[in-house]
């Protein structure tokens, strides 16, 4: 069949497309659970969607995809309570 | 089927709403105007279901049918010159993405100086970019090959767009009486669209990011050829059927004006192939055969055919309205290299005329092939491949 | 009542692992884009860091349709999109995400076009204030006094005012947001989602590779563009400006913070002289006199 000289310039999204960019981190951002109020704006602004937010109660329950967190600091920077340390990767 | 006094121009504009184009996208340029004007007057007024974007460059024209085709719609445009120049990187864009779509290119010289006479440097600037070229010699022809490009571009084995290409004046502005085809005999023979996909909201595909594997970006290259290949047998087939239902055949990929047992050939594309047939009769009164051969598509450029056409003929003047500055004309050189492939060892010559639209009559046609008759017979070859006339 | 966290879509149009440099606001921006509109968008995006962002075929950082374009196309091509939907009865929201060069200089014509004609789409500008994607040259949206690596002793020409001149363009919706505020730019798009014909929206992103700051710092000065009132959050409907709740304060000028606050933040202003401070502070103010004559 003919149609298959057809290859087409299309892509369906993928999770880690560009690798595990968590590998790309110097600095490792390090929920401390007794600060966090469970806002959830460090969800709301984190650049690279690997942080998670689940409904507990009237807060979230936060946690952080390593495998991709490129190590930005943005959720430490945002976060009103200071509960996210940047730790150096060793 | 009515037969009114059409221009070439309108014979477009007729040929797109027949083939129930959805949306067009256009701007204005001499001597392609008249087709946007008709559009719009047959979509605003003549009960044309087409929406018409009336856009503010040619750059855009060509990026709204774009987007309209990928978008899951039948769409054209049509443009000529610094129009189409000024176009140009959409052009390629759509091909690559394999959007099948018809655009009408009313060939007209480049500037400087402004010149809005016919020639082919236009047309022929789309050569290496994936699109189907096909040009007419008359405005009937305008009309049928405008309809059967969408069938063709639409096939899967092809989904490419496609150009035709009608020149200045010479069609775009002079009315030849034309066989108007009824909507249901276009409805019965142009199915609904095909495309390879479509981009629609709620499904997450994605056209054209940054490939990984640049083997598959180089397969997506030799696919537009190979699809271009395919659309031989597609170009001959479409026609075939086309004259079953309009009495009209052309031959598909060439026309040929006797042939059969010419020593001589003209080849050519476009309206001046009409003053190559009146010089082939007058030479052969003269006691010279020749036949004109002519090139209805220019891509896929049908070289089994003309493989098969020169054959046994003692010469061939190929007629290039255009020229590949520093090489020769772009015509010649086809014929030329696949020739070449073939071994057939056949005296060709390369006429560059018609420049800036300068006209060539038929009477020029015939003094150049008799004169190249007897330079082919008294020397059994040619002296120069390129020669400019006047 | 206004939007909460918890009022937000959690659905990923951003997935982890897409290909934009640590600290990007383009990303952030499409998280937002994607939690206002979800999956009625179609997305155009001409050439630009977003052609990078969405990483190597066949696979794709961003999970919504989208048709990369040349870089002087996009508004044409969503124009297209938007006529063949309409005739389709498809329900969507044809949207060109374009950065500071594809709308304001080289796609200057083709937006401006497409505005003209009251096109039924929404164009994002994401400004992150230069061409970021070639590598920092400045751009008509480079504000003066900021080096970039075609501006080496910092621009000498004021930034072109696009949201101003769009709204010229006597377009059903113009709004300004910044990647700092999302509620303020998902309100905005879900309301230029609901208004028929060109909605314009220009997204102030601070790029910390492009402007020299830590990538963790991003959203930090694109608050500080706000508190000093150098960017200012807005809407322009039927000719007449709106000032968005998170410039109001700002309305007053002594409760704008130092404008060096926000420039010594930033390494591309490390240079910048004090009479071109005073200038910059100039125009801010002339500025927001003008906002506030067109909102009165």
């Amino acid at each position: 069949m003919k149609r298959a000289d057809l290859i087409l310039p299309l892509s369906k999204p993928k999770i880690g497309v560009q690798g595990i960019t968590g590998s790309w981190r110097i600095r490792k951002p390090v929920i401390n659970y007794g600060k966090c109020v469970g806002c959830g704006i460090c969800w709301l602004y984190c650049p690279d969607s690997t942080i998670e937010i689940e409904n507990a109660g009237s807060r979230f329950r936060v946690s952080i995809d390593y495998t991709y967190c490129k190590g930005c600091g943005i959720c430490s920077s945002v976060c009103p309570v200071k509960a996210i340390d940047m730790v150096r990767e060793v | 089927m009515v037969r009114l006094t059409l221009t070439g121009n309108h014979c477009v504009a007729y040929a797109a709403k027949l083939a129930r184009v959805k949306v067009v996208s256009a701007y204005p340029i001499t001597p392609q105007t008249t087709i946007v004007e008709k559009i719009s007057e047959l979509a605003e007024t003549g009960g044309a279901d087409m929406k018409v974007i009336k856009v503010e460059s040619e750059h855009s024209a060509l990026a709204a049918v774009y987007g309209a085709a990928t978008a899951g719609l039948r769409a054209f445009t049509a443009t000529s010159s610094h129009g189409l120049l000024y176009m140009y990187e959409i052009v390629w864009w759509v091909a690559q993405a394999r959007i099948p779509m018809v655009m009408a290119i009313v060939t007209r010289t480049i500037g400087p100086p402004w010149n809005i006479w016919t020639d082919h440097h236009d047309i022929m600037s789309l050569r290496d970019s994936g699109w189907l070229i096909a040009m007419a010699e008359n405005n009937q022809e305008v009309l049928d090959e405008t309809v059967k490009l969408f069938k063709i571009t639409e096939d899967p084995e092809v989904f490419l767009p496609g150009v035709i290409g009608l020149d200045a004046f010479i069609l775009s502005h002079t009315v030849e009486p034309v066989e108007v085809p009824d909507q249901e005999l276009v409805d019965s023979f142009l199915p609904e669209r095909r495309q390879p996909y479509v981009i629609r909201a709620g499904e997450a595909l994605i056209m054209g990011n940054i490939p990984s594997d640049l083997l598959a970006n180089f397969k997506m290259r030799e696919g537009v050829h190979r699809g271009l290949r395919n659309a031989e047998e597609v170009i001959e087939r479409v026609d075939t059927e086309w004259g079953k239902l309009t009495g009209r055949y052309y031959g598909g990929l060439v026309e040929c004006y006797r042939c059969e047992d010419a020593d001589y050939l003209f080849v050519g594309a476009g309206a001046w192939v009409g003053d190559m047939r009146i010089a082939v009769d007058k030479l052969r009164n003269a006691g010279l055969r020749f036949g004109v051969l002519k090139i209805r598509y220019v891509r896929p450029f049908p070289y089994a055919k003309v493989l098969e056409a020169v054959r046994g003929r003692k010469g061939v003047l190929v007629f290039d309205r255009s020229i590949s500055a520093g090489s020769a004309g772009p015509i010649f050189l086809d014929v030329t290299s696949h020739l070449y492939f073939s071994k057939l060892k056949v005296p060709v010559k390369n006429v560059v005329a018609g420049l800036a639209g300068f006209d060539v009559s038929y009477e020029d046609f015939s003094r150049i092939g008799e004169a190249f008759a007897k330079e082919v017979s008294e020397s059994g070859w040619v002296d120069s491949s390129l020669v400019f006339y006047p | 009542m206004p939007l909460t966290i918890r009022d937000l879509p959690r659905e990923k149009y951003v997935l982890p692992g897409h290909a934009a440099c640590p600290g990007c606001p383009e990303t952030i921006g499409l998280r937002f884009v994607g939690m206002a509109l979800g999956r009625r968008a179609i997305l155009v995006v001409p050439a630009g860091c977003t052609s990078i962002i969405q990483g190597l075929m066949p696979g794709s950082g961003l999970a919504f349709p989208i048709i990369n374009v040349a870089f002087a196309s996009a508004d044409a091509v969503a124009s297209g999109v938007a006529a063949a939907k309409e005739v389709i009865g498809e329900d969507s929201v044809v949207v060109v995400w374009a950065g500071d060069g594809a709308t304001a200089d080289i796609g200057f014509a083709t937006l401006s076009g497409a505005a003209e004609r009251n096109e039924n789409i929404i164009h994002i500008c994401v400004d992150n204030e230069a061409y970021m994607n070639t590598g920092i040259q400045r751009s008509s949206q480079t504000p003066i006094g900021a080096w970039t690596t075609t501006t080496w002793r910092g621009k000498t020409e004021p930034k072109k005012n696009m949201p101003l001149i769009m709204a010229s363009h006597g377009i059903p919706y113009v709004a300004t947001a910044s990647v700092a505020y999302p509620m303020d730019f998902i309100e905005k798009l879900r309301k230029a989602a609901s208004i028929r014909g060109f909605r314009y929206v220009h997204l102030h992103a601070p790029c910390p590779i492009g402007w020299r700051f830590d990538p963790s710092e991003t959203i930090e000065i694109a608050r500080l563009a706000i508190e000093t009132g150098i960017w200012v959050l807005m809407e322009v409907e039927g000719g007449r400006v709106t000032i968005s709740p998170p410039s109001k304060p700002y309305v007053d000028k002594s409760r704008r913070k130092p404008l060096v606050e926000y420039l010594r933040r930033q390494g591309r202003f490390r240079e910048i002289s004090d009479e071109l401070i005073r200038e910059l502070e100039r125009e801010i103010d002339e500025y927001w006199n003008l906002l506030l004559k067109l909102s009165s």
